[in-house]
């Protein structure tokens, strides 16, 4: 699809249980996109999405890694964990469906919207699960605005 | 308004952001779940909330939050404050409960960033 060498490919590892630096990969994915000079509206929906997923990553796996590819046409984040998995991805996807605990909840998550929000910000969403396994979400956000939604 | 009159109507302490009082504000989010305001609240707007921990500002930074006011007394925990400042995201606090807090700045043309939630 893209023939062009990428603008920026790199992953970031994400420890499962850490709240303290949870968000840390996202910042840092905010600062390489503004370096990169992209638009703030574009950059706003990239860091809500990769925030949204390293949040779930913390929240519900051992250990994760997200990675930044951006090409000229798009963005694309991928958010992989080793964890528990999702037992019913259609039930997860439904807004206000959580199983978050009191830790979570003290931190402000758990609304069941994180999985909602990364779907409704990104032009392309795709999530797999394996029970026991794990979690892959794969998003793309357009860069080219004329082509947005 | 600006901030600096922001501070003056609530009665609020500037506990970040003291060199960032001339910025201007038009719109409020008020909320203490971080997925609704990552849903709802746009750039450039005050985010109002009774959290105090580090994912406040995380988020305030993910949203390009204009500044977040603390209410009902809450100040930011130790870890909080030092990624406020390490992210320059301004922090407010203010005794008056957020009703209070949103009314006030209701009634000097602070608007809501969305005035209703619509179909998605
Ligand atoms: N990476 C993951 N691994 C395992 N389970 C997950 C993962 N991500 C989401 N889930 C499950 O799906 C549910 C819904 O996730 P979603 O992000 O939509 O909401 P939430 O995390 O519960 O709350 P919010 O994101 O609004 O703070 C979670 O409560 C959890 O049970
Ligand atoms: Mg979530």
């Amino acid at each position: 699809m893209v023939d062009e060498k990428p603008l920026y490919d790199g992953s970031f590892s994400v420890v499962g249980g850490n709240f303290d630096n949870a968000g840390e990969v996202s910042s840092n994915i905010k600062t390489i996109l503004k370096k990169i000079g992209l638009p703030s509206d574009i950059i706003r929906k990239a860091a809500l999405v990769a925030y949204e997923s390293e949040i779930n990553i913390v929240s519900y796996a051992r250990k994760g890694m997200i990675r930044l590819c951006v090409s000229p046409q798009c963005i694309m984040i991928e958010a992989i964990d080793e964890g528990q998995g999702i037992p019913d991805i259609d039930l997860a996807m439904q807004p206000g469906w959580s199983t978050a605990n009191q830790k979570i909840r003290e931190m402000g998550f758990g609304a069941g919207m994180g999985l909602c929000n990364i779907r409704s910000f990104s032009d392309v969403f795709n999530i797999s699960s394996e029970v026991g396994k794990g979690t892959h979400l794969k998003m793309i956000i357009k860069t080219n605005s004329n082509t947005l939604q | 308004m600006t901030l600096n009159e922001i501070k003056d109507l609530l009665d609020a302490e500037v506990i970040i952001g003291e060199n960032q009082l001339d910025m201007e504000v038009k719109t409020a989010f008020v909320a203490d779940l971080m997925s609704d305001v990552l849903a709802f609240a746009t750039a450039g707007s005050l985010l109002i909330t009774g959290l105090t921990n580090p994912q406040v500002v995380r988020t305030a930074d993910v949203l390009d939050i204009a500044a977040v006011i603390m209410g009902r007394g809450k100040k930011p925990s130790p870890e909080t404050l030092q990624l406020a400042e390490e992210l320059n995201i301004p922090i407010l606090s203010t005794k008056f409960i957020l009703f209070e807090i949103a009314g006030r700045l209701y009634s000097h043309n602070i608007r809501g960033c969305i005035e209703k939630v619509g179909t998605k």
